[in-house]
């Protein structure tokens, strides 16, 4: 552990220093490109993206540097956990990229606070066809009191239930529309000595996808708008207790069999329970989808694998048609960029340009972009693609994940708090309680 | 003869002949401010400091270290951290000594065994967070599995998953992979035991557990202190396989003191706070190998064999 640590700070050092010659010798080569016949100007872009994905964006850029002679960008790529870091040291010593990757939500708006993030509004509103390319649901987690600070840069990624097709088939189920169907379900499930719901605790994030869910059908996105402002007492709101006693009669219920707090979801035992054919249902992210692909393709194959959102809960204000998960990420321009115009250029023409949305429909990636219907229905698993695309289409609001959105502090104790609320150690007053002490630290 | 060695002792104690003996330490003594007095004086700044570990540090005066003695999440951390240690030593000693003194015998196959014994002392322990975790897992886990397959259902449990239970796997798990180590300490133990005692022993006709109790335990006396310093400081110090296992959950019931402080530190980004439970940890550590020391009158370092 300790020499992961280390070996990780090493890499941090090393790509700090290699970034900063990076830079460096791209600010000499500007120098010296202005001064001979072309005055082109540079522009450094970071992502995290690896694999495919990285591969698909230097070929992205590329292009663009072939038809934009007046404009040279450069993506630096950088490992996810080093990134964090590296990036909020330079946004604290105001030294960003001019593009930069991240995921919208709290840290994005701790960036705009500081004052060094560009406001992308005025020039999506200047090139509407640009402005309207975009699922709207899409755009949430980087918009901040109506202003856009973030274009979106790959996939949608919403929480769906999965659940076994075999399973249903035998005991003829039906899909649930409303919590109670889902409560029936449990029921007639756990009848037949099966697992209603497979819950991989020991992962902890995964028990936020029903706490999201249940308070957004409850009270609506507001809920937690609520608590992002810092409203004292914001946890003590009657649609986050009752959720949360909705969840532990789930648990009374025996939706998640009696060792889901020891099950994980990271090293595949919860997705593991679905394909095996030990429990019915799966609420998770839809890159479970790829999950379950690598780890029995044969299930996917043979169309065991079936999918229905989130229910609508009898009762709640909230839009069913809302969605929680990664809604995207982004890229956004730092305001200390000496190419600002340069930057829109790159987000408007290289980013999710056709090109792109091809190759990512064929990676299996669902871009949030209008009118890819067809596309998408011809791509493999495109029921699938379909399924996820028309969720985030029709999506009123799109969640970003709250531990994301929370600074570091409260979102640890939301986890571990959860975990508690699951084991029914602690009350939901209990748990608003709390939660509500970490407002504001 | 004496006076002259006395004399030519005495100036390299303080005169400039001690200069080459300083040089020669000199690179340690580099390396041990460098690595250990520097970052725990800086460590001691932190804690009167707001850090999130980025931004700049805030001082924040004695706030921490307040917070410290009445943040109910960290005295609960402390009260687990003397159980650990408690159920450590516990669960580690008797064991420990009985394979080591076993080991130290002549019997057959013993060698055999002994490198059975070893084998966890080999792993890497994340390697072995990872396993049990597999092992332990409610659906798909070994031991599930094996009691199913028997007929016993009932026993089976979310192991690593039940609040009630989880503490006692992880310190079960913990021993698993230490006692190896202690037991080898014993084994030289023993090993060091004349064997007239036991010779005489026999001829004054003592049996087996008159010469463990008579004999050999006695003779071990250092070695136990040895190894209850090594188990009960090294309880202050469990991190990387409770940290792959649990991750100090279900809810808080195997966060220890060491791993609060590493997720209040690293995770939590509350490096000063999470300063004042590192220092709070190594000040423990220190102060309770020195007690153990003067209590068990290990420093007299008496010798064991009068007589032989």
């Amino acid at each position: 552990m300790q020499q992961r640590r280390l070996s990780r700070r090493d890499f941090l050092q090393t790509t700090g220093a290699a970034s900063l010659a990076a830079l460096l010798s791209g600010c000499f080569g500007v120098g010296g490109q202005s001064g001979g016949s072309s005055n082109s100007q540079s522009i450094v872009v970071w992502d995290i993206s690896n694999g495919n994905d990285q591969k698909l964006i230097q070929d992205i850029t590329a292009r663009f540097n072939q038809t934009h002679s007046s404009i040279h960008a450069i993506v630096q790529f950088f490992q996810n956990d080093p990134y964090k870091q590296k990036l909020q040291v330079a946004m604290g010593a105001h030294q960003p990229p001019d593009i930069f990757f991240g995921w919208g939500g709290g840290i994005l708006k701790s960036y705009i606070d500081a004052g060094d993030v560009y406001d992308l509004t005025p020039d999506l509103n200047a090139d509407p066809a640009w402005r309207d390319r975009f699922l709207p649901s899409s755009l949430g987690a980087a918009t901040f009191n109506n202003h856009i600070y973030g274009i979106p840069n790959d996939g949608v990624q919403p929480v769906v239930f999965l659940y076994n097709k075999d399973i249903f088939a035998k005991y003829k189920l039906s899909l649930p529309q409303t919590w109670g169907d889902l409560l029936n379900l449990v029921k007639t499930v756990k009848q037949q000595g099966l697992q209603p719901i497979a819950l991989g605790g020991a992962s902890k994030w995964t028990y936020l996808m029903y706490e999201m869910y249940l308070v957004d059908r409850l009270g609506g996105p507001q809920v937690f708008d609520a608590i992002m402002a810092n409203q004292p007492n914001a946890w003590s709101n009657p649609a986050i207790i009752k959720a949360n006693t909705m969840i532990q009669d789930l648990v009374a219920a025996g939706a998640f069999g009696s060792g889901f707090a020891s099950v994980s979801y990271d090293t595949g035992q919860a997705s593991a329970l679905l394909y095996t054919g030990k429990a019915a249902m799966h609420l998770m992210g839809t890159w479970d989808f790829g999950t379950i692909t690598n780890d029995d393709p044969a299930f996917i194959q043979q169309g065991k694998l079936g999918w229905f959102p989130f229910p609508a809960v009898e009762g709640g204000v909230g839009d069913p048609s809302n969605l929680t998960g990664v809604p995207c990420n982004y890229y956004s321009v730092a305001k200390t960029s000496k190419a600002i115009q340069a930057c829109v250029t790159y987000l408007k023409d290289a980013v999710l340009n056709d090109e792109a949305v091809d190759r990512r429909i064929a990676l299996g990636e669902i871009p949030p972009v209008k009118g890819i219907e067809n596309k998408l229905s011809n791509a493999p698993h495109s029921d699938w693609l379909l399924f996820v695309y028309r969720l985030v289409q029709k999506a009123a609001h799109f969640q970003l994940a709250w531990d994301q959105a929370l600074p570091p502090q409260p979102a640890q104790a939301l986890l571990t708090n959860l975990d508690q609320l699951f084991l029914r150690q602690i009350s939901p007053q209990q748990f608003s309680t709390n939660m509500n002490q970490t407002i504001g630290t | 003869m004496s006076m002259s060695v006395t004399a030519r002792i005495a100036p390299t104690r303080r005169g400039p002949a001690s200069w080459p003996a300083l040089l020669w330490t000199a690179p340690a003594l580099c390396f041990y401010a460098l690595f250990a007095l520097f970052p725990l004086l800086v460590a001691l700044y932190l804690s009167f400091t707001n850090w999130n570990g980025i931004a700049q540090a805030a001082w924040v005066g004695p706030a921490n270290w307040l917070h410290f003695f009445s943040d109910p999440l960290t005295l609960h951390a402390v009260g687990l951290t003397i159980e650990m240690m408690i159920l450590t030593w516990v669960l580690q000693t008797p064991l420990s000594l009985l394979l080591g003194v076993f080991m130290a015998g002549q019997q057959r196959y013993r060698a055999v065994l002994s490198v059975f014994y070893f084998l966890p002392l080999l792993f890497s322990t994340v390697a072995i967070g990872i396993t049990w975790v597999s092992i332990l897992d409610p659906n798909f886990g070994l031991i599930n599995v094996t009691l199913r397959a028997v007929g016993l259902s009932s026993w089976a449990r979310g192991w690593l998953g039940d609040p009630s239970l989880a503490f006692y796997v992880v310190a079960i798990v913990i021993a698993w992979q230490f006692i190896p180590f202690h037991s080898l300490l014993y084994m030289t133990g023993a090993r060091q035991i004349p064997r007239e005692l036991y010779d005489v022993a026999e001829l004054d006709g003592a049996g087996r557990l008159r010469k463990f109790f008579s004999i050999t335990l006695p003779q071990l006396k250092y070695t136990i202190i040895t190894s209850s310093i090594f188990m009960l400081t090294g309880s202050l110090t469990y991190f990387d396989l409770i940290w792959v296992m649990t991750g100090g959950g279900p809810g808080y019931a195997t966060r220890i003191l060491p791993l609060h402080m590493y997720i209040t530190a690293f995770v939590n980004e509350q490096v000063g706070y999470g300063s004042v439970i590192a220092l709070v940890l190594a000040a423990s550590g220190i102060a309770l190998s020195l007690l153990l020391l003067r209590v068990t009158g290990f420093l007299r370092m008496s010798s064991q064999l009068e007589g032989l």
